[in-house]
């Protein structure tokens, strides 16, 4: 069984990230792909943008991260986010350091579904969305944004929400705590006969 | 009805349709590297599964070899754990590894095709992004996640989106010194690093049927590049003699039976496309990278552009690219300072690549500013090179001919760019630090990366073309 927790309804404050094109060798370079758990990586998230020189004990001061201002289990990020590398630890890296959702105009294919595979909450919105996000967030770090899975809404407020997609059968996963291999390893016999 | 070629091989790999959702899509070959599967086999561990078809997957270390003294302990030691966590889970699961110090070992998107395992109508997966490379031989082929390692792993199948479809068709006749990284850095400085996402592509046109295995493969490794699940070509005749009497390919009545098959695998002449774009191979120049995605390239000809040129919404990260690169808007991009050449990774490291390289650089020198690594793709790539003396060419005019791996496209090893120093390379990726914290890349193909070489500048491969002798040469190598 998967050893994953369901996801209903998650609100928090928000770490904003507005860059564009956010590849995964940004969210987690190659060099700490090591490891050979899923634990632990997010110690490395973001890595060259967090510290100076490659020192963790030189944290970059203007990097979002070490801006104790803003803080949330949610991440929200510009358009393309996850491009590159198929490296699930970057979702690892995501999840570990304590994101639940990713928001963004855009993701990457592979990024996508890695970030499903481990209950990371990849919410794709409008840019006009994702712009009112960053503008709400800076002029108040403390809002908070709901996301409500099972009816696919992403709120700032009463007034400002905007409706997600995602697959129905991902969503009944998600919702439940299922995972592909649970499904498909109750499969076996069907696909012995297609083998056949 | 008609159908694409994408379609008739999806169709056929189909387990079961999920209403509503996702296909469960049978698995052929699933190649494993060290990086991506230790996870996925402590996940199996952890539910008590065993690897499902392990005849189906074959596993190789590339990522994170060194590219030197091979024969010896790898010294870092969390990469030499890897690489031994992946000789222990092959054997423990009966996975035909070619690792270290194995006459086949090699990158996994160069091993699969020169051995015959990569074949026509396939689908074809690896925990590796760039397994789009594979697609060349007319195979849906694409990268994956550890999650899905696991499954496949564990039940040879994957649950799947039917993705839309693209077709880029190239017509005419490529310019002079254009290799088909070229082509690829053209494509995707046109639809953007994220303008095919969601799409898989079919390359079609007459100058992409004049072009070798090799070269295909090239084209379709970087697909991924404009955010495309894969690319693919056609087989054909040129597909056909690359794969005969390879290693692992079919053999007699197999082979023909196999071929007959292979015949059928090309898009319908009505067959729907949800997206086509047509671009005439007389407009593809020699092409090199600015910036800090591979969207972001030009032909070595032209300036960077100025921010007025650039698109609104990407003015900033036009601008946080240039920064990075310590480049200036508007500029010449051509004899720009560089320290390190790179010749290698999945995209260009096969022995055509090695031969066109040797074949220019024969009776030059590189520039003594210069740091030049070329790292065949495999150990079989090596061994032919030496056979047909490249390795003595490039030694002489002082390239270091390195051992087969993964190497300095993405820096996993000890083989990174310092940082603030400048690197043509030609492999596939130019992210900030993808070559190593603060490093600088220029994505270019292997002739371009190879003038660049001798002067220790970026060079325009055209320049250096003019006798006719030298373009002969180059073209035997290179084209059918």
């Amino acid at each position: 069984m998967s050893n994953h927790q369901a996801i209903q309804i998650i609100k928090s404050t928000v770490v904003p990230l507005p860059a564009e094109n956010i590849d995964t060798d940004q969210i987690i370079p190659a060099r700490f792909l090591k490891a050979t758990t899923r634990d632990g990586f997010g110690k490395n998230l973001f890595r060259d943008w967090r510290y100076k020189g490659d020192d963790e004990n030189q944290p970059n001061p203007d990097f979002i991260l070490n801006n104790a201002t803003y803080k949330g289990n949610i991440l929200v990020a510009g358009k393309n986010f996850g491009c590159g590398s198929s490296r699930e630890h970057a979702a690892w890296a995501i999840k570990d350091y304590g994101f639940q959702v990713v928001v963004s105009s855009f993701f990457a294919d592979i990024f996508s579904n890695n970030a499903l595979n481990n209950f990371l909450l990849p919410v794709r919105v409008s840019d006009a969305f994702l712009e009112k996000i960053f503008n709400r967030v800076n002029e108040n770090p403390a809002q908070e944004i709901t996301v409500d899975l099972a009816t696919q809404t992403i709120s700032i407020d009463e007034q400002t929400n905007e409706i997600f997609e995602i697959n129905p059968y991902k969503k009944e996963c998600l919702l439940n705590g299922f995972d592909d291999i649970d499904y498909l390893l109750n499969m076996l016999n069907e696909i012995e006969t297609f083998e056949k | 009805m008609s159908k694409t070629l994408f379609d008739k091989i999806w169709e056929k790999h189909i387990v079961k349709q999920i209403d509503n959702g996702p296909a469960v899509l049978y698995i052929d070959r699933h190649f494993i590297h060290e990086v991506t599967s230790p996870q996925a086999f402590k996940g199996l561990e952890k539910r008590g599964l065993k690897v499902f078809r392990p005849e189906q997957t074959i596993a190789t270390a590339d990522h994170n070899v060194p590219t030197i003294e091979q024969h010896l302990p790898i010294q870092d030691e969390l990469s030499r754990l890897q690489v031994s966590q992946l000789v222990s889970n092959c054997q423990e699961n009966s996975i035909e590894l070619f690792g270290l110090g194995h006459p086949f070992q090699g990158i996994v998107h160069v091993i699969g095709p020169e051995l015959g395992i990569t074949q026509p109508g396939m689908t074809i997966v690896c925990g590796d992004s760039h397994t789009s490379t594979h697609g060349a031989f007319g195979t849906i082929a694409f990268g994956i996640g550890t999650s899905e390692v696991e499954m496949v792993l564990a039940t040879q199948c994957l649950l799947q989106n039917k993705p839309k479809l693209m077709r880029i068709t190239i017509n005419g006749k490529l310019n002079e010194s254009v290799l088909s990284k070229d082509v690829i850095l053209h494509i995707i400085s046109q639809t953007s690093a994220s303008g095919a996402t969601g799409y898989f592509i079919e390359f079609a046109g007459s100058a992409i049927r004049t072009l070798s295995m090799e070269a295909r493969m090239t084209i379709c490794n970087m697909s991924i590049e404009m955010g495309a699940r894969g690319g693919m070509i056609a087989p054909d005749d040129i597909t056909y003699n690359y794969l005969k009497d390879k290693l692992m390919a079919p053999e007699g009545e197999d082979w023909e039976k196999a071929r007959a098959y292979w015949k059928t695998l090309f898009s319908d002449a009505d067959a729907h496309f949800d997206r086509e774009i047509v671009i005439d191979a007389a407009d593809i120049q020699p092409m090199i990278t600015y910036g800090t995605n591979p969207g972001m390239g030009i032909p070595v000809s032209e300036k960077i552009p100025t921010l007025d040129n650039v698109s609104a919404d990407e003015q900033t990260s036009f601008q946080k690219s240039l920064q990075y690169m310590g480049l200036q808007a508007g500029t010449s991009i051509k004899g720009t300072k560089i320290d390190y050449v790179f010749i290698g990774s999945c995209t260009n490291s096969r022995i055509e690549d090695l031969r066109l390289v040797a074949s220019f650089i024969q009776g030059k020198q590189k520039s003594p500013d210069v740091i030049v690594w070329v790292v065949p793709g495999s150990k079989q790539v090596e061994k032919q090179a030496i056979t047909e003396g490249i390795d003595k060419i490039l030694e002489a005019a002082g390239f270091q001919f390195r051992q087969p791996g993964c190497s300095a496209c993405l820096g996993m090893n000890e083989d990174k760019i310092p940082a603030g120093k400048y690197c043509i390379s030609t492999s596939n990726r130019n992210f900030e630090g993808r070559q190593g914290p603060g490093s600088r890349t220029f994505l270019a193909s292997p002739l371009t990366a190879a003038a660049s070489a001798i002067t220790g500048k970026v060079e325009d491969i055209r320049d250096w073309m003019n006798p006719s002798s030298n373009k002969q040469k180059l073209s035997a190598a290179f084209y059918e």
